[in-house]
């Protein structure tokens, strides 16, 4: 009998791991895909195509590139503070993938069913901000410089309602735990009883992935390309990939919170899941395509301004409905 | 903020627009008859060499990239012993071209002239030469000009008049 039971918790243990490695594939090849996606989307929007030749309609682009960036030469600048310049491209990695252990794909498929699911995700999005702001700090750039001091301005400014906003999703469910936010999706998304925090979380993800209309750190146009200017190789490979993971994220937590994660009618959950991301990704593609990006003190004062009395007041007002309620 | 959202409208409509890219090497752009593309040394109507080896060419070149070397017949006609250009250098301005007298050089529209090896570059006087008159028919430089050549003396081109004697008063 004691084997019988070992060889149980030795085979979920087993399947636990291959569920990890399975997920954690996914999401970087996802990713890596992502990139491909990205320049045709563009290309669509901008009446163009975008990579089409390398495979069938220019997918195997990607792997092109990869080959590309992995023989390019590593360079590490004399001038920088060399372990911290190392280090920050694989903390935006991990702080991302990390994040992804406690999404909830479907019912069964996730890596860990954590009951602070929520305060996980925040705080792993703070600890990814530091690879922005090391990376721009240990270049020892005067545009990496740039870069990371707008990450720091940018994370001041959207950070707080970013929290705030998911407080009223928390109210709802009434737990941390990502499982029991979708399931207390069941009845009606969250996005319809909660429009303002979705909409603020919408806007706060974007500045957490730093994608356009708030890629304020790397703003092509003003700061070449700002925190990560002196990467190059694989390193500027980590940066760009976490990028794309970042948006996987996102869009995957916004499913999540607000679309009822895996719920929904005749379809299995983990279709359900994927249609909803994908859609959530694509806007954020169509996003940069139309969006200007704005000046990092317009940024503040809106986040602080508009954006968190909105959410204070979302608050209040989830707040009486639930006492109200219950 | 209204109009961000009727941006984001607008370029999401882009999604049904005709795409504004050519497929290149499957589409062939349209190209104009004066497009400025690979050079040409043309002949005249009669078929012989229209280059005198003047050099204006070269002259003109704002990059150098014409080199030519003068030959002489027994006639006295000059002609071109080598003609090089260096494609690798041509701007394809087309300055050759309006330097040139004789209407010799001409661009022509075709710009696939990719290579691997750089030297490959560097077309002869047999690699320029075709067999037409290119975008001058029926002019024949030897023709209208008032030079002495074999075969043809002063006053013998088309509508030339007899040469003046300077050295006498009479009408
Ligand atoms: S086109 Fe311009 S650059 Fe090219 S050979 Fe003629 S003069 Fe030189
Ligand atoms: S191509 Fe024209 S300009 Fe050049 S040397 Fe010959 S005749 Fe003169």
């Amino acid at each position: 009998m004691m084997i019988g039971v070992s060889d149980s918790t030795f085979f979920s243990a087993l399947w636990q791991g291959a569920e990890t490695i399975i997920i954690l594939l996914a999401v970087v090849i996802a990713s890596a895909l992502l990139i491909w996606l990205e320049r045709r989307l563009l290309g669509l929007w901008q009446d163009r195509y975008g990579p089409n030749r390398v495979g069938p309609f220019g997918l195997l682009q990607v792997v092109a590139d990869m080959i590309k960036i992995f023989f390019k030469e590593d360079w590490i600048p004399p001038f920088a503070d060399k372990a911290v310049f190392i280090i920050a491209p694989a903390v935006i990695m991990l702080t991302t993938l990390l994040t992804f252990a406690v999404v909830p794909f479907t019912e069964t498929i996730d890596v860990v069913n954590l009951n602070i699911g929520l305060l996980f995700v925040l705080a792993m999005s703070s600890l990814g901000v530091y690879a922005v702001i090391l990376g721009g700090w240990s270049s020892d750039n005067k545009y990496a410089m740039l870069g990371g001091l707008r990450t720091a301005a940018q994370m001041i400014s959207y950070e707080v309602f970013m929290g705030l906003a998911l407080l009223g999703v928390v109210m709802l469910a009434g737990s941390f735990n990502l499982h029991t936010i979708v399931e207390s999706q069941a009845g009606l998304w969250n996005v319809l009883t909660q429009f303002p925090s979705f909409v603020i979380f919408l806007i706060a993800g974007c500045a957490e992935i730093h994608r356009a209309p708030f890629d304020l750190p790397e703003a092509e146009q003003e700061l070449t390309a700002g925190f990560h200017t002196e990467y190059s190789g694989m390193k500027f490979g980590m940066f760009f990939v976490g990028e794309y993971a970042g948006i996987v994220l996102i869009s995957s937590l916004i499913t999540v919170l607000f679309f009822g994660g895996w719920l929904g009618p005749v379809l299995p959950g983990i279709v359900w899941f994927l249609i909803k991301t994908m859609f959530f990704i694509i806007f954020f593609v169509l996003l940069r395509a139309a969006t200007f990006r704005p000046r990092y003190d317009q940024l503040m004062s809106f986040g602080w301004k508009v954006l968190l009395p909105i959410a204070l007041a979302n608050i209040a007002l989830t707040a009486a409905a639930v006492v109200a309620t219950s | 903020m209204l109009s961000v959202l009727r941006t984001i409208w607008m370029v999401l409509l882009h999604s049904f627009r005709k795409r504004d890219t050519v497929l290149y090497p499957e589409v062939k752009p349209y190209l104009p008859p004066r497009y400025r593309g690979r050079i040409v040394l043309t002949r005249d109507p009669d078929g012989a060499e229209r280059c005198v080896a003047c050099n204006l060419c070269s002259v003109a070149c704002p990059v150098d990239c014409i080199s030519v070397i003068k030959g002489e017949d027994e006639t006295g006609r000059w002609y071109p012993d080598t003609f090089q250009i260096n494609f690798s250098r041509c701007i394809y301005c087309g300055f050759c071209e309006e330097a040139c007298p004789t209407y010799a050089i001409q661009l022509t529209p075709d710009f696939e002239m990719g290579e691997f090896d750089r030297q490959k570059m560097v077309y002869e006087k047999s690699d320029l030469t075709i067999s037409g008159v290119g975008k001058r028919p029926g002019y024949n430089y030897y023709r209208v000009a008032g030079m002495a050549v074999g075969g043809k003396d002063k006053g013998e081109a088309v509508s030339e008049s007899e040469p003046v004697d300077i050295k006498t008063l009479l009408p």
